[in-house]
């Protein structure tokens, strides 16, 4: 079924003409934002009981709509796996991929693609019952290791435990769910995937969360971002400085709560984001106020965060490399001037 | 009489023709259009390093070898799980299939209990079942048990002596750290889907014996009977090589299908050619070259089996001549 779709998808790539014009008017003229996300990861993207969709990677979506169409909710959510979202992206069947895609040179360099910016920097990690005793991923010689498919994760895997001299078997299932179930039934001795999903495995799907550990080693670095096709640099830019703004918004402690106050801001830097001095939206096409539009929306990137997979939510993850670099994390926006 | 045929002939070469000019359009078109936004194409990647493990392969391989060889090794895999599942499926859907056909009451609604069970339920699902009953059942491959020495069973599966290894002789299967270590393993994933394979398929072919016996006319076994054959020689004489040539057909489709199926192990976790492709496409990002790989690799496989068939077909005809 899921080859069928791909087929579908790549046969998109014959009909679509190769320079179907801007993205951004196009989103605007059907007054909707086509938004590549994941077919369910909890706090990253997630459809609830009425369908409405949630979570870290579904708000930058609503914060680009919001930016460029004033409206949040204009966005339609296309559900991809991973082998079908680049198709889906380069077929022009999405807009924007937001998707915990990991940065990687080959993807960037030979798929037609531009990552923008990192939104969420994570590591692959390991599970593993805490009966095995084992306080390392070096210990998990001749292990088997249940993994998902279609993910950066097989690969680091290869690699990492190549360069260790250390041999493995990965057990690969296409369904999360099944993967999931097979490690918790014992079939593998470790379970592997990004950090920040293996806190969320242990605490909400084990049967008893104190069975298990995840490893403190992290074998891995996973960048992810919002991906934009090649060849239109001015939706390229609005994506990207969407993500700035977010960040920036949450160094000048800009919330979704004092935004109107804000505004009326003496701070030049305050000022420029929100529109209210210079026309910072103009440059790229969009309308002055774009960044507090988005703010408005999803709030700062802070509260972004905390709200789907921080503090506020069942997942709990600390805020580590993605806090602001002035809180010693790596959250870094290029100035808005 | 001469013209008409040429007329056809002509005909049929414009379609063959255009239906090539069409495939050869769409593939220019891909390619131009993949060109122009910067997506690389071409079947390069398939001399690079692959970069992942897989976890049992008939053919030896290491993340460091080609993602041609990859692909092989997962081609090798479905043949594995395949070839055997087609002749099980066989044996045991044949034996049914005459079981539905015996004048014992009870062994007739058993037959016909799993033909009605079994193809009524969705193979995926009868795959997981099979999957989840193994490896729940089975101890931890930390606490494995010993069946003879140097045999363990577990959730890891069956690992028994084989040949090779670092002695180069014997690799006998150890209780390792947290592992079994050595030896050769029947996994939970080859034995689920060999046996969900197996018996779903056998459902199916049950019936095409079945039906195949069935349709060789009555009159040929009350005639053998009245000439004293005995019910093994009436079987094995006359409704056997007539009643094979209607069912080698169908049969070949499931023996397709059950080919085609085995892409399901995906699910289950096995590293079939499909799983392997998958991962490949992932980490290279060269879909239309990986699913074309795969459709080229099942259609040669159908081909060659419904050649093969063919060719079973003519020696059974022949047979059937001769009997």
């Amino acid at each position: 079924m899921k080859t069928i779709q791909l087929v579908a998808l790549l046969f998109l790539l014959h009909l679509a003409p190769a320079h179907a014009g801007k993205t951004l008017d196009q989103v605007r003229q059907r007054a909707q934002l086509a938004c590549g996300v994941s077919t369910g990861v909890i706090g990253f993207s997630s459809a609830d009981s009425q369908g409405r969709w949630n979570g870290f990677d579904v708000d930058l979506c609503r914060a680009v709509a919001a930016a460029v169409l004033n409206d949040a909710a204009k966005v339609k959510y296309v559900p991809l796996n991973a082998q079908q979202r680049f198709t889906a992206l380069q077929s022009g069947e999405v807009d924007l991929l937001s998707r915990n895609t990991t940065w990687t040179l080959t993807r960037d360099a030979s798929l037609g693609l531009h990552f923008t910016a990192v939104t969420y920097y994570d590591g692959q990690g390991f599970l593993v019952p805490k009966k095995l005793k084992i306080t390392s991923a070096k210990q998990l010689k001749n292990a088997e290791i249940c993994v998902q498919s279609g993910t950066t994760t097989e690969k680091n895997l290869g690699d990492w435990f190549k360069a260790q001299g250390i041999r493995i078997k990965p057990v690969v299932f296409e369904k999360f769910e099944a993967s999931i179930k097979a490690f918790f039934s014992g079939r593998c001795q470790a379970y592997t995937t990004d950090a920040s999903a293996l806190a969320f495995i242990r605490s909400k799907e084990a049967p008893q969360p104190d069975d298990y550990v995840v490893l403190p080693d992290l074998i891995s670095k996973e960048p992810l971002g919002p991906v934009v096709r090649r060849g239109d640099d001015e939706w390229f830019a609005i994506v990207k400085w969407v993500v700035f703004a977010l960040i920036e918004a949450e160094e000048y402690g800009i919330t979704q709560a004092n935004l109107e106050q804000m505004k009326a801001s003496t701070d030049p830097a305050v000022q420029r984001l929100l529109g209210t001095a210079e026309d910072s939206g103009k440059l790229l096409g969009l309308e002055r106020d774009w960044a507090a539009r988005a703010i408005k929306a999803v709030g700062n990137y802070g509260e972004m965060f905390q709200r789907n997979v921080g503090s506020a939510s069942p997942l709990k993850l600390p805020r580590g490399l993605n806090a602001l670099w002035s809180k010693g994390g790596l959250m870094y926006a290029p100035p808005v001037r | 009489m001469q013209g008409r045929r040429r007329r056809e002939l002509a005909l049929q070469a414009l379609l063959a023709a255009a239906l090539l000019g069409a495939l050869w359009w769409l593939l220019d078109v891909t390619a131009a259009n993949m060109a122009e936004r910067g997506i690389r194409s071409g079947f390069d990647f398939l001399r690079e390093p692959a970069g992942f493990a897989i976890g049992e392969s008939l053919l030896p391989f290491e993340s460091t070898d080609s993602a041609l060889w990859a692909l092989a090794a997962g081609l090798a895999n479905t043949l594995r799980v395949a070839l055997p599942a087609i002749l099980a499926s066989t044996l045991l859907g044949t034996l049914i299939g005459l079981g539905r056909l015996s004048p014992n009451l009870l062994l007739r609604g058993l037959c016909a209990a799993y033909v009605e069970t079994l193809r009524n339920v969705p193979l995926l699902l009868q795959l997981l079942a099979w999957y989840f009953v193994v490896t729940d059942l089975l101890p931890l491959a930390s606490e494995a048990l010993q069946l003879a020495p140097h045999v363990f069973l577990s959730k890891s599966g069956l690992a028994i002596p084989w040949l090779g290894g670092d002695s180069g002789v014997l690799d006998l299967p150890l209780r390792g750290e947290i592992n079994i270590v050595g030896g050769a393993t029947l996994t939970p994933e080859f034995l689920a889907l060999f046996l969900g394979l197996s018996l779903y398929t056998a459902a199916y072919i049950a019936e095409t014996v079945r039906a195949g016996i069935q349709a060789v006319p009555r009159g040929q076994s009350d005639a053998a009977l009245a000439l004293g054959l005995t019910r093994v020689q009436l079987f094995r004489l006359v409704l056997l090589p007539q009643a094979l040539r209607s069912i080698i057909p169908p049969l070949t489709n499931q023996h397709l299908s059950l080919t085609k199926n085995a892409s399901l192990a995906v699910a289950i976790g096995y590293p079939d050619l499909v799983s392997v492709a998958n991962t490949t496409l992932n980490q290279t990002g060269r879909a239309a070259e990986c699913i074309a790989l795969i459709m080229a690799v099942y259609l040669i496989l159908s081909l060659l089996t419904a050649w093969l068939s063919a060719w079973l077909e003519r020696r059974s005809g022949r047979w059937a001549e001769r009997a």
